[in-house]
């Protein structure tokens, strides 16, 4: 029987809907499909965690020759059981853009010309050096992302903290989910979730905290939708700014005004104390009560600084303080009734119903980002619904590994792969493991990511490597930071793989590997390791960014930090960084499980991954069989009393809207990759203003009319679009961040949680002109 | 000419009506579960913009509660 290329993708086609589906519905039978008619052929199936978002998705590669042919759900892995999202599918395609890098580029006499890839590292590597000697240390910076494999964050903290001595180490991440590690930190003393995807298979209800699931992580929301089809005691209420996808599939949207949810979540708890639904038991042995400042500022200004200080309180302050929260008054603060907020609290007050939280940039890009993450913990842990199966507050990371590369490396410039650098402990263990001497390692932090391009901005710093980031399209407030980048003095490496607004403020372009052109790792959302072996060539002369920042490394003389040879370096740095986290609160699977398995959670111990943290009946580091929060001194879980405080910019008469940003599911972040893949584009080629259907009557406006939106920092122009995929309410418009044509962030805000210093994209105040 | 395959999942007791409507369009084939209500639909089209117009259409049908994709290959 012959059989053309045509029905050979059809039954792969086939095949994937089958293998999902048996995945989703155990034992369920598809008389017309037979999974062995499939002809033995010479695609061969690799595993890898996707690309994109933090899920975490476990893909299979379709690798014909060199090149990669088509992408399958890979049915091994937990996370997404054989699903993908559009862009999954589609992520291959990212690698063979027309206009890929694969040389390096130098400014020579204002153009970038190219250059053979030695020559440019010894420029880069003579540049770094060069800034140093004339203005010290802390002139040099590396901005990466949680789109670095963790090996690269890896090297590029050693490099630069042990190695140069420069706390000038920041990524992305600081701009997606900083909150949510200065969330957990407060309430738990350690980072990342206690809870893992199993909760989406046990929990009856799930509230998503201003978080479009649906479009941001679509594999995990269809996992929700068929749990509610399966099981028939399932309930999804969507907390929200504006009308969404998730919103439309949800049981119930309840609209607030933007900031608010600071007074929901409080209100919330204000009746599960006054309806006697607190957990007592679980209260008084797991629980303390602690109050912080207030009052704390947005940090619009340069050298902004702030420390919060805690101190304990007991019960009764903390009932006495939520007085100001009943249902009545958040209503008015929040615009939700409150009859639906006590709706909200019987959910998650009913001792029958198990209850998950979740949320993204919603609640962690805030002003008060930190405080919002303390109070959605805060009614898990009146209620003792926490770290067990279905009863889970879970921050989603929006990046593949936000977690793996950032919060668990630690590439913040306060952060060292275990613990900080204020911590002397901390960094003898670093010293150690790194070969360095102790004082090499600053106590200081230094700059995070908005003060770090401020510095860059003033001239304190002046030499910048960007990695696997496109910060010329997502700083808040844009415009100051790229005329900062752009200034006499500064000099730029981009390490990319396609040209960006950020690639062209570069004196060299480093041609990067992607994702499967290398071997590496990422780390998603629910603690899981996952490895991607090399499965194609690199293009031309592009190099893997681990290995970019070895060779620079080793110019400026650290030979003997980075000896390791090319054949199996990411494998010596596994071993070596895992050196950080040898204990049962943090350890990491061995290399030769991560390439066997489709991801490892940790802390994985005795050949056993910990689905739920800080619970004795599953995490090996508690003390006993029952609830332990190990990471505070206290051995429990923090509730903060934090108020509702207003943003730092609100509509007024002269700018009226409320600004908000964000994403769309067909595109990855700034759009750099996924709008080179030809379905991905054409399913939203350009971006444009969602504004809601009677302010557009007012402003005489119809879909596809152009809108000047103007802020106090800069306006753009873009095309209006009126009942489309999101709605925002009366008063508000929404831009994806998507298209480098239309830099919505020469608009948006330089405003900051000033605890976790991430920025709020979701609210500034704008006005609108039909042009 | 792009092939994409879905799990597409019908409003409760609207199984059959979805196969039959699912079945009647052009460049659709439905394989419906035997024990589930779930139905894989594979679709052919010549060129993406009768895809894109053929999923407005799926997606406006009153049996349909939601579909999935499982599988995108553009030629």
């Amino acid at each position: 029987m012959t059989i053309t290329r045509r029905d050979f993708i059809r039954k792969m086609a086939l095949n994937s809907a089958a293998v999902a589906a048996t995945a989703m519905f155990p034992g369920v039978s598809f008389s017309g499909w037979k999974p062995n008619d499939l002809p033995a052929n010479s695609i061969k199936w690799r595993k890898t965690p996707c690309r994109f978002c933090g899920t975490g998705c476990g893909l299979l590669v379709g690798i014909s020759g060199k090149r990669a042919v088509a992408v399958k759900g890979d049915p091994n892995c937990s996370v997404n059981k054989g699903l993908c999202c559009v862009k999954g599918y589609h992520s291959v395609q990212i690698l063979y853009g027309k206009d890929r890098f694969k040389n390096a580029y130098v400014r020579k006499n204002g153009k970038l010309v190219k250059t053979p890839i030695k020559e440019a590292l010894d420029i880069v590597a003579k540049k770094m050096q060069e800034s140093i000697k004339k203005k010290g240390k802390d002139s040099v910076a590396i901005y990466g992302s949680g789109q670095w494999s963790i090996p690269d964050g890896y090297v590029a903290s050693k490099f630069f903290k042990g190695c140069i001595g420069t706390n000038n180490v920041e990524a992305n991440a600081r701009l997606c989910m900083a909150s949510a590690v200065t969330g957990c930190l407060t309430s738990f003393g350690l980072d990342e979730p206690m809870g893992c995807y199993e909760d989406i298979d046990n929990a009856n209800v799930f509230v998503t905290w201003g978080n479009n699931m649906a479009e941001m992580h679509p594999v995990l929301f269809s996992r929700m939708l068929a749990n509610r089809k399966t099981r028939n005691d399932v309930e999804i209420i969507d907390l929200t700014t504006r009308m969404t996808r998730s919103s439309q599939a949800a049981d119930k949207s309840f609209i607030f005004n933007p900031q608010s949810d600071l007074a929901i979540a409080n209100a919330i708890c204000y009746e599960i104390i006054r309806n006697g639904w607190v957990n007592k038991s679980f209260v008084k042995k797991h629980v303390s009560f602690h109050e912080g400042k207030t009052n704390i500022g947005y940090g619009t200004k340069d050298h902004f600084k702030f420390k919060d200080k805690a101190n304990t309180v007991g019960f009764n302050e903390y009932k006495n303080f939520l007085k100001d929260y009943t249902p009545e008054k958040a209503e008015m603060i929040s615009g939700v009734p409150a009859e639906d907020i006590k709706y909200l609290a019987a959910q998650y007050g009913n001792p029958e119903k198990k209850v998950t939280s979740f949320w993204t940039m919603g609640m962690n890009q805030h002003t008060r980002g930190t405080w919002m993450n303390n109070l959605v913990y805060n009614i898990h842990l009146l209620t003792g619904k926490i770290s067990s199966p279905g009863n889970s507050p879970f921050s989603l990371t929006g990046q593949p590994s936000a977690c793996g590369t950032v919060r668990e490396v630690g590439t913040l410039t306060h952060k060292l792969p275990h613990g900080v650098v204020m911590n002397k402990k901390s960094r003898e263990m670093a010293a150690k493991i790194w070969g360095v001497p102790e004082k090499n390692i600053d106590p200081k932090p230094t700059y995070h990511t908005v003060e770090m391009f401020r510095a860059l901005d003033r001239g304190d710093i002046n030499f910048m490597w960007i990695q696997v980031t496109n910060p010329m399209v997502t700083m808040p407030n844009l415009k100051r930071y790229r005329d900062g980048a752009k200034k006499d003095g500064r000099f730029m490496v981009v390490s990319e793989i396609y040209p960006t607004p950020t690639s062209d403020v570069a004196d060299v372009i480093l041609p990067s590997a992607l994702w499967i052109e290398r071997e590496g790792f990422f780390g998603n959302s629910e603690r899981r390791t996952q490895h991607n072996d090399q499965l194609v060539p690199m293009p031309g002369e592009a190099m893997c960014n681990t290995w970019q920042i070895i060779q620079v490394a080793r110019r400026l003389g650290f030979k003997k930090q980075f000896p390791w040879k090319q054949e199996n370096y990411i494998e010596n740095i596994w071993n070596e960084y895992t050196k950080f986290h040898d204990s049962p609160k943090h350890r990491m699977a061995p290399y030769k499980v991560l390439k066997e398995r489709s991801g490892v959670q940790w802390p994985f111990v005795e050949g056993k991954e910990t689905r739920w943290r800080y619970n004795g009946e599953f995490d090996p580091a508690c003390k006993d069989k029952t609830w332990d929060f190990y990471g505070k001194k206290d051995h429990k879980a923090w509730i903060w009393l934090r108020p509702y405080e207003p943003p730092a910019e609100s509509p007024d008469r002269k700018y009226p809207f409320w600004l908000n940003t964000g994403r769309v599911l067909e595109h990855w972040h700034t759009g750099s990759m996924t709008r080179r893949v030809p379905i991905l584009h054409k399913a939203v080629p350009e971006s444009y203003v969602e504004i809601n259907p009677d302010d557009a009557k007012d402003l005489g406006v119809v879909n596809g009319s152009k809108v000047k939106i103007i802020s106090r920092r800069g306006s753009i122009v873009m095309k209006a679009m009126i009942n489309g995929r999101g709605n925002p309410t009366k008063g508000q418009v929404f831009v994806p961040f998507f298209d480098e044509n239309y830099l919505i962030n020469e608009v948006t805000l330089d405003a900051f949680c000033p605890i976790s210093k991430q920025p709020d994209y979701k609210k500034c105040a704008v006005k609108l002109e039909k042009v | 000419m792009p092939i994409f395959s879905f799990l597409v999942y019908p409003e409760k007791n609207m199984k059959e009506t979805l196969i039959d409507e699912l079945s009647s369009m052009d460049y659709c084939e439905a394989t419906p579960s035997d024990n589930e209500d779930v139905v894989i639909l594979l679709m052919d089209t010549p060129d993406e913009e009768t895809g894109k117009n053929l999923i407005n259409e799926i997606k406006e049908l009153p049996s349909l509660q939601s579909l999935s994709l499982t599988f995108g290959h553009v030629d």
